[in-house]
């Protein structure tokens, strides 16, 4: 399997992410608390670049034991990306799609080895 | 360079914007599909006309409205103040990055903004010819001065024309009448009708004047007199009464842009509109396709029962709406089989017209129709520019 050089670590830092090419492959690979993620950069929608959007929590609703609605919050672990074409949103740690999770992109290993970080592409 | 604001107080640093990079994947599709191949015509996409509103205000003729306009978005630069509507979430909280990005992308090549940018877009898409509509003015039937919607439809009507369709001839429109003055709207036809770049006309759906009144059917005579068609561009309404018991601009969004062309169709076939006007060719623009089979089944069911009610009918509602245009976008496309029954329905192969929108939030690329696994390579290409030429007797230019 080729391995993709993404970055330097010291210059990736946690919350970004990277776009390298593997071919006619574009993978989007993501630094998130400490640990790496790496998608395939086409969304299942149209086509658009997933992986390129913005990093967003997930929004939820606030539900009080009575049932009645309360407000909204980001929630404190669920991390999503944004594809920017219509915001079709994916759960970063899993690439599925947040909508409906049968719908997945297609994910790659990532590595580290000295002071790099690759992507496993194939 | 741009801060978007993120969740969690975090932001998000972008230097720079550019369609033609934001549509690579676009451009990929459309060499993979050699769209290159056969035309394809955008019937509907749209400009941000705020951003030139300084311009247009130029070509208000009333000058006390004028300067009440030039005062009112000198204060807040957005035409606040002028343009009805308001609140709305097109761009989801920047999700969609196109929306906050848009004001930093560079247009060189001394052009028009709106045409350096528009064509930036249609080349990346494969597109050969697109029909321009406005943004915001899309609510302006909902002003409550008439006086209002005429002048400043007027203006934008001259503005486009001299300053956009003139330099550009694969920018085309079909432009706004304000059709809340049936007598503007008819003098609107017969001053612009043969414009260059003027494709027909279009009606802004989000508004509260029934299509089928006396008033508009000398404009209806007119425009069947010189071929142009009529378009009725969707719109949400979030102050009406009902959509206001909407919490969610999704809710909104998806009842709203297909609530105003339910009405205005439904009137259109009960008072023998196709009947008065049977070769005026009538568009329906941005309620998507799912609506139509709710349409044709409701209606055929009650005419049955009661066509002592619309007396003018020599066929059922359904058939008549097979003579009738429809632009594709935003396509519902979540149940292929419900699509490929809809496109049966309304007759697809010969009066369904691709549209993108873009740029709005739910735009549609022309993958949409073309990877569609139910329809011939004839029917792909009909849909996606073959039907608009026919009914806009389109030449494409050199
Ligand atoms: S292509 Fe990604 S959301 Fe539509």
């Amino acid at each position: 399997m080729p391995e993709i050089h993404v970055a330097k670590i010291a210059q990736f830092p946690d919350g970004e992410r990277r776009i390298v090419r593997a071919g006619d492959t574009e993978i989007g690979v993501f630094h998130w608390q400490g640990r790496y993620y790496a998608y395939e950069n086409l969304c299942v929608h149209q086509g658009g670049p997933a992986c390129e959007g913005v990093i967003m929590h997930k929004v939820e609703d606030v539900i009080a034991a009575d049932k009645t609605w309360s407000g909204q919050k980001f929630s404190k672990d669920e991390i999503h990306f944004v594809c920017p074409w219509h915001g079709y949103e994916y759960d970063l740690k899993t690439g599925e799609c947040a909508a409906d999770r049968k719908l997945k992109l297609k994910s790659f290993e990532v590595v580290k080895r000295g002071e790099d970080v690759y992507v496993v592409a194939g | 360079m741009l801060e978007l604001p993120l969740s969690d107080f975090r932001k998000m640093a972008v230097e720079e914007f550019d369609t033609t990079k934001l549509l690579a994947h676009a451009s990929r599709q459309a060499e993979e599909r050699s769209y290159k191949n056969f035309p394809i015509i955008d019937v509907d996409s749209h400009h941000y006309e705020l951003e030139s509103f300084h311009e247009i205000l130029e070509y208000m003729e009333d000058p006390v409205l004028q300067q009440l306009a030039m005062s009112a978005s000198q204060a807040t630069s957005k035409g606040n103040g002028v343009m009805p509507g308001g609140v709305g979430y097109q761009d989801m909280g920047g999700r969609v990055t196109r929306y906050p990005l848009r004001k930093i992308e560079k247009a060189e090549g001394g052009k028009h903004r709106d045409i350096t940018l528009t064509k930036r877009w249609m080349d990346a898409m494969g597109i050969d010819l697109a029909v321009m509509f406005p943004s915001p003015m899309l609510q302006l039937g909902l002003h409550p001065q008439v006086e209002v919607e005429v002048a400043l439809s007027r203006a934008y009507n001259r503005w486009l024309v001299e300053r956009v369709l003139s330099h550009e001839p694969r920018i085309r429109s079909m432009l706004y009448l304000p059709f809340n003055d049936p007598e503007a709207s008819y003098k609107m036809v017969q001053e612009f009708g043969t414009a260059k770049g003027v494709n027909g006309f279009m009606v802004t759906s989000a508004r509260h004047r029934p299509v089928h009144h006396n008033a508009y059917m000398k404009t209806y005579a007119l425009l069947e007199e010189m071929n142009l068609p009529l378009a009725f561009h969707a719109g949400y309404n979030w102050n009406d009464q009902a959509m206001g018991m909407m919490n969610k601009f999704i809710s909104v969004h998806a009842i709203g842009f297909v609530f105003f062309n339910m009405v205005h169709i439904t009137n259109w076939l009960m008072n023998g509109m196709p009947e008065r006007f049977p070769k005026l060719k009538v568009l329906w623009i941005e309620s998507g396709l799912a609506w139509l089979p709710f349409m044709m089944q409701r209606l055929d069911n009650e005419y049955m029962m009661r066509s002592s009610e619309a007396p003018m009918l020599k066929r059922l509602p359904s058939e008549y709406m097979r003579d009738m245009f429809y632009s594709s976008q935003p396509m519902e496309m979540t149940d292929m089989g419900a699509l490929e029954t809809t496109f049966r329905m309304i007759k697809a192969d010969t009066q369904l017209l691709y549209s993108s929108d873009y740029p709005h939030w739910d735009f549609d690329l022309p993958s949409t129709i073309y990877d569609l696994p139910f329809l011939s390579e004839e029917a792909k290409r009909n849909i996606l520019g073959g039907n608009a030429m026919r009914v806009f007797n389109l030449t494409l230019p050199a």
